[in-house]
């Protein structure tokens, strides 16, 4: 234990003697907070919109009308033809096509059904199915306002079908209304930010842990550490928990950014966040020293460091939904503690979720954990057995 | 127990390359013991295995008495290394260097102070200095009190005065005197053949393979073949002369002078300078100075280095 404080004040006085560590430690990770979590939204704002209306009657108007009043399209061109269209589509002058066929009003009127066209441009997989959907919420409001002008057994649907994905709108007599549960205006940065702040206080906690230990090895020092009576579990305990603490301070600042400057809802308990925040990180951070154990220079460490975080970082959830991906792929994603992790964060702060729900990813992550650290330091004995 | 460390047919393998072949020797307890080789001649993966770093492909090594597979944390408590290029935090202070290495043996600076005191007054002025900030010499002291302070029963050192002036490695050849006459067994390992002549006895290795042990005056008597010192005039056209001696053995550049050795081993040496200077004035070299010498260190050195199966064959 006393061979423990002298170590530990050791690493805190090499940590706080270099001013460049100290700034990256504590002000990088808030500044890229506060850059991603004002950039990083799917959000889509506004949609450049194509008119191709060959009808040219009110009821054809008035749904262009619609869709610009709602402001997320905004109309900058039309034509009756769909050559012009598909030009500024390939030019990346619009982002819709909205197609009205010719005798839109006279078959609402007659047969209560009419189809539009919307064509979207589909590069943006996300963007584009995000403006779908506004889109199908739109019409599907005027399809509801047009039966209620219509006679009241009038039923309309609005069908269209653009780039194979049939945007159904206002399909009667279902009616779909959606409501987001726990993030019921579907912010975007409610979402995101929690997932930013994990990745970045891992990103920044891994690659420093693993670093550290790989610097004693180009000194030597670990050599000359070897051949004492120091034990290694204490020699590794020494290098993971300052990062560990500076780890946990960090989140706590993330934390304050995320409450005051996004005013991300915190509805669960503040101490459950740290007391997973204390698992994940020992598990996040073995990762680290695990890393070190494998490597021999600081450049080897931050390659295969980064190689790890950024599968992690893809496979978290964060930017693409873990039930898309395919079943081994889904498998992986249960190997990774930031998934998990950012799980916890999102289920505590946004659900307001109790330590009873969030059981079974703690308990995977604190058998992670176990099995990572495990193996780091039995890697580190296998140097001299 | 009389010696402090007993090795035996010691081999260590890195991939296909031999870093020590079958090496056996023992250090009395008490003696400096120098081994003096090339770079690459094995003597860090010996001390490595000393150490207990690395484990042995072949044979055993005792150190204290200790095995240096099975009593690896007795050993490591009990022995003052000093690796190659010391050791040392760049970003520490001198003194909190060796106050850091006295907590990890679990004592203090004040309880070690005594043994280290003669190398560390030295550079106790600068003890708020960073290490990185700190001569080679200064760093080299330093090194050697953080491998001290827990007042080990054997000090191995390796390559101590590696990339260190004159004067400091003088003083520090001083200290370890010092130090053994307190009856502290040190194993030190030098490229430097000047500093072999401060041991008790020197193991010359190279190869992987142990050449020759001997205290170091008796090491030059083992050579067999007469030997000329050969100086004055343009040194690489007498070299190029001399190894077109017709019984030319071995020339090597030695400092400002050439080494020559005779292949007839019953030829004698006066005779062999008087030939090589009318060889030398026939082919054109005015005022040559030959004469005959008694081998030291470094000519044995060359001497078996060029019998031994060398696989990295070019030495300093």
């Amino acid at each position: 234990m006393q061979t423990l404080r002298y170590l530990l004040r050791k690493e805190f006085l090499q940590i706080f003697r270099d001013r460049f560590m100290v700034a990256q430690l504590m002000l990088m990770p808030i500044i890229q907070l506060l850059l991603l979590g004002n950039a990083a939204t799917f959000e889509v704002k506004t949609a450049r919109m194509y008119v191709v209306d060959r009808d040219h009657s009110e009821t054809s108007r008035g749904l262009v009308d619609r869709l610009q009043a709602s402001r997320r399209f905004v109309a900058v061109g039309s034509s009756p033809s769909t050559d012009v269209g598909d030009q500024w589509m390939l030019e990346r002058k619009t982002d819709v096509i909205l197609g009205i066929p010719s005798d839109f009003e006279r078959d609402i009127v007659r047969t209560r059904t009419a189809q539009v066209q919307l064509v979207l441009n589909a590069e943006d997989g996300v963007a584009a199915g995000v403006t779908q959907s506004y889109a199908a919420q739109i019409i599907g409001a005027y399809a509801n306002e047009l039966e209620a002008e219509l006679t009241p057994m009038v039923s309309t649907a609005a069908r269209g079908s653009g780039a194979g994905a049939p945007t159904s709108a206002g399909a009667r007599p279902i009616e779909v209304r959606a409501r987001g549960w726990y993030n019921p205006d579907l912010n975007y940065r409610d979402y995101m930010v929690p997932g930013i702040l994990v990745q970045l206080v891992t990103l920044v906690g891994t690659l420093m842990t693993a670093m550290n230990i790989v610097r004693e090895k180009e000194l030597g020092t670990l050599d000359q550490l070897s051949v004492t009576p120091l034990s290694q579990s204490v020699f590794m305990a020494a290098k993971l928990i300052p990062f560990w603490i500076i780890a946990l301070v960090e989140l706590t600042l993330g934390l304050l950014v995320a409450r005051f400057v996004f005013h991300i809802p915190m509805l669960g308990s503040i101490p459950l966040v740290f007391a997973a925040a204390a698992i994940y990180l020992l598990a996040a951070l073995g990762i680290g020293l695990f890393v070190s154990t494998l490597v021999d220079t600081q450049q080897q460490a931050m390659f295969v460091t980064f190689f790890i975080i950024m599968i992690y970082l893809l496979m978290s959830g964060l930017f693409t939904p873990i039930r898309s991906m395919p079943t081994w792929a889904q498998w992986m994603a249960q190997l990774n503690p930031m998934k998990h992790f950012i799980e916890i964060m999102r289920a505590v702060l946004l659900k307001g979720a109790t330590a009873r729900d969030i059981l079974q990813p703690i308990g995977i992550l604190a058998l992670f954990g176990t099995v990572v650290l495990t193996l780091a330091v039995r890697q580190y004995g296998r140097r001299v057995g | 127990m009389s010696n402090a460390v007993e090795v035996r047919s010691l081999s260590k393998s890195f991939a296909s390359v031999k870093a020590l072949d079958d090496i056996s020797f023992d250090v009395g307890e008490g003696e400096l013991f120098g081994l003096v080789g090339p770079d690459g001649a094995g003597k860090t993966t010996l001390f490595r295995i000393l150490t207990t770093l690395l484990v042995p492909d072949r044979g055993t090594a005792t150190v204290l008495g200790l095995d240096v597979v099975k009593d690896l944390w007795e050993i490591r408590s009990r022995v003052g290394y000093m690796p190659g290029g010391f050791a040392l935090y760049p970003d520490l202070s001198v003194a909190e260097n060796l106050e850091f290495f006295a907590a990890v043996f679990g004592t203090t600076v004040e309880k070690g102070y005594e043994l280290i005191a003669p190398i560390y007054r030295q550079i106790e002025p600068f003890r708020d200095r960073r290490a990185e900030a700190l001569s080679g010499g200064m760093k080299q002291k330093l090194a050697l009190s953080c491998a001290l302070v827990h007042r080990p029963d054997i000090l191995l050192l390796d390559e101590p005065t590696t990339g260190v002036d004159a004067v400091s490695r003088r003083e520090f050849w001083d200290q370890l005197g010092h130090l053994k006459a307190s009856g502290l067994t040190i194993v030190v390992s030098t490229p430097y053949m000047d500093e072999a002549v401060r041991c008790d006895r020197v193991a010359l290795i190279h190869g992987g393979k142990i050449l020759e042990i001997d205290p170091p005056r008796s090491i030059g008597t083992r050579y067999g073949l007469p030997l000329i010192a050969v100086r004055g005039g343009d040194r690489f056209g007498l070299l190029h002369a001399l190894r077109e001696f017709p019984h030319a053995h071995t020339v090597y550049l030695f400092g400002d002078e050439l080494h020559y050795t005779d292949s007839r081993a019953d030829a004698p040496p006066e005779t062999v300078a008087n030939e090589l200077r009318e060889y030398l004035a026939g082919r054109g070299h005015k005022g040559v100075e030959a004469h005959p010498i008694a081998a030291g260190i470094e000519d044995s050195f060359m001497e078996l280095m060029g019998s031994a199966p060398a696989p990295t064959a070019t030495a300093a």
